[in-house]
């Protein structure tokens, strides 16, 4: 910075110019805008709706969340599905472009299957998976046939089953989103590398952790924030599964508001997804940070 | 340490319609540096991704040391590559990449330590031992490609144009460096290279391909002396071959160009009275402004010095031939100089099929 540079001579002579508006300012400026109206209004209005009332601020309506002896069992309930789900997913989307890659026939059949479940709502792909698990569901049908006597997956009393019933659901809607950024970003590596680890005598498992998941970091980056940021959110598919008896967050922010006409409540239970989004995000893209600034590509 | 044989290779790309290897019998023996000469496209590295297990064939069959490996996978083969791409990996620094295929053998760190000192030290990669390849110039790249591979105590080592991205200077240098460090190594070679001088100089043996074949394979020399078709003669040598349509007179012993005669070589007593084409090299013909019995008149067309010789393009009878002079030869365009030839330096092919022709 120019603390009072003597006046040069150049500089007293030059004439005065126009205060221009910068070019960078003038492309930013309209997404701004819109970010800010967007985004950036709600966000406010949420903040000053969770901790304000007539009287001015107040942490009463945040002290009746923490108090509800639902939002607990949410809390936990949420973490609980994210801890299981995100690993399982990655797992699955990376075993899956990995065969993909392999290139076995109908190689693209495949991979339009496995997409399809990302184009169904997840109100919808709740429903399909209540017509199995239900207690006259194709599940139950199933058993009957080998003659085994059917369970009440749903049963509200059963919090095993029920989580292992929106698990399923849930990984079978979400996986296809990791698969797709793995995809593309497996389609990024030349193949090269994975041919060089083999020549000099890695096997499969080597390859996979010295060669591809290294490479492959970028996308897997994306994809687990993406991923976990959207499990917090689950909500349809365990509302449609199990109404209130497997409580998650943000089914509980869906409760205050139309079932108990609180919003002040809903608002504060959405900033508590928006916090501990934020948080998992900056934790994700420290933790994974290339320690090699610019070693890629 | 192994032999390889390979025989009846063929090998079509999915898609392709041309053979990228058409029928391609090899035998390389233990300890055998053979290098792969041909032209770009010719199937080169195909025929080494074969060898590696990278590529599979549609038929024929590959062992290694007695062992059929044409379908084993790449990593149960003990091989060691440089890839033309040279494929290292972005993400590791320079020492780990050099280290990567001991390491993956589960060698001693102290010992994959030395080794990858001993290689840095050999292709002057000391100072980048710790840089990722992103921050190194492409040479220094393919240093490392070459130093990963011989790190490596392999059956047989793949080289696939491993100096081609160096300086003149330097190509020479590392020429001289890697026979040197193959023939301590004895470890079965394969090179692959467009660059005739580099297959010359490295090879025990010498396989010329052309349009997925091997059209000739020896010993460097013979290949260089004897080509054995107009192809692998004007490919090889700087400058190529010469050719130039001749006839056989009818009583077998003079060659005529044109106008003009020459001595014919013995071996075409056989074919008295044919068409045939002349091959010969340019350091095989003496130039002179004098002319003496037997030579051959051609105009001059360029004049080139070449520092240890002056390089002259000369026309004899319509076509056009480059031979050498001393340095200190005067002459100029448009002036004539006697070409002679030396009988037993020429070689003489075939017109149709280009190919060598051997006395009855
Ligand atoms: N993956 C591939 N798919 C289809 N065709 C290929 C593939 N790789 C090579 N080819 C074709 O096979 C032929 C031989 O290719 P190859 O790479 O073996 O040539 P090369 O002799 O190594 O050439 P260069 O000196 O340019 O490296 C070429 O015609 C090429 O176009
Ligand atoms: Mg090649």
């Amino acid at each position: 910075m120019v603390v009072e540079a003597p006046p040069t001579p150049a500089a007293t002579v030059a004439p005065p110019r126009h205060r221009k508006i910068p070019p960078a300012v003038l492309l930013i400026g309209p997404s701004v805008v819109f970010m800010a109206l967007l985004l950036g209004w709600p966000v406010v209005q949420g903040v000053l709706q969770a901790f304000k009332d007539d009287q001015g601020f107040t942490l009463e309506f945040v002290n009746r969340m923490v108090q509800d002896p639902y939002f607990w069992p949410a809390v936990r309930n949420t973490l609980l599905l994210i801890v299981v789900m995100i690993p399982l997913q990655f797992a699955l989307a990376i075993a899956m472009a990995l065969m993909l890659r392999s290139n076995p026939r109908l190689h693209k059949v495949h991979f339009f299957i496995w997409a399809i479940p990302l184009a169904l709502s997840d109100l919808a792909a709740g429903l399909v998976w209540l017509a199995i698990f239900n207690d006259r569901g194709y599940l139950n049908s199933a058993l009957s046939w080998f003659g085994l006597q059917g369970i009440s997956w749903l049963a509200y009393d059963n919090q095993t089953s029920m989580f292992i019933c929106v698990l399923i659901a849930e990984l079978w809607r979400a996986t296809s989103l990791v698969l797709i950024i793995v995809v593309a970003g497996l389609q990024g590596i030349p193949k090269d590398y994975d041919e060089a680890a083999q020549v000099f005598g890695a096997t499969f498992w080597q390859r996979l952790r010295h060669v591809t998941l290294p490479l492959l970091k970028p996308s897997l980056q994306v994809a687990l924030i993406l991923r976990t940021i959207l499990a917090f959110q689950t909500f349809a598919v365990a509302q449609a599964l199990t109404g209130q008896n497997f409580p998650l967050v943000v089914g509980e922010t869906y409760r205050w508001y139309t079932g108990l006409q609180n919003p002040n409540v809903a608002a504060a239970l959405a900033l508590v997804i928006l916090v501990v989004s934020m948080v998992t995000s900056i934790f994700y893209l420290r933790a994974l940070r290339d320690k090699n600034q610019g070693g890629l590509r | 340490m192994a032999d390889i044989q390979i025989s009846n290779l063929v090998k079509t790309y999915p898609g392709g319609s041309e053979r990228a290897t058409d029928d391609v019998s090899l035998s390389i023996r233990d300890g055998e540096f053979t290098v792969l000469l041909g032209p770009s496209g010719c199937g080169k590295t195909t025929l080494l991704r074969m060898i590696a297990g990278l590529e599979l064939p549609d038929s024929g069959s590959i062992s290694i040391g007695g062992r059929d490996v044409t379908y084993l996978p790449p990593n149960k083969r003990n091989l060691s590559m440089v890839f033309q791409s040279y494929a290292v990996f972005p993400h590791r620094k320079v020492r780990y990449n050099i280290g990567f295929g001991l390491r993956m053998a589960k060698v001693p760190a102290d010992e994959i330590e030395r080794k990858v000192q001993w290689a840095a030290d050999l292709l002057q990669l000391g100072p980048y031992l710790d840089r990722l390849p992103a921050n190194l110039s492409g040479g220094q790249r393919q240093r490392v490609a070459v130093a990963r591979a011989i790190v490596m105590d392999a059956d047989v080592l793949l080289m696939d144009e491993p100096l081609s991205n160096l300086d003149a200077l330097l190509r020479l240098t590392f020429r001289s460096e890697l026979k040197k460090i193959v023939q301590d190594l004895g470890t079965t070679t394969v090179y692959v290279t467009h660059d005739q001088s580099e297959a010359l100089s490295l090879g025990d043996q010498v396989a010329v391909m052309r349009k997925g074949r091997i059209v000739q394979l020896g010993d460097p020399l013979d290949v260089y002396d004897a080509p054995a078709d107009q192809f692998v003669g004007g490919f090889i040598g700087s400058p190529p071959m010469n050719f130039l349509d001749a006839a056989v007179s009818h009583d077998g012993g003079t060659l005529v160009l044109g106008e003009q005669q020459l001595m014919a070589p013995s071996i075409l007593r056989s074919f008295a009275g044919k068409d045939v084409l002349l091959g010969v090299r340019a350091e095989n013909v003496t130039v002179s402004n004098q002319r003496s019995s037997g030579d051959v008149a051609a105009t001059v067309l360029v004049v080139e010095p070449m520092g240890s010789t002056v390089l002259l393009t000369v026309e004899v009878d319509g076509h056009n031939l480059k031979v050498q002079a001393p340095p200190t030869f005067k002459t100029a365009p448009r002036h004539t100089v006697w070409l002679g030839f030396a009988p037993n330096t020429m070689r003489v092919y075939d017109r149709e099929t280009s190919m060598a022709l051997e006395a009855k």
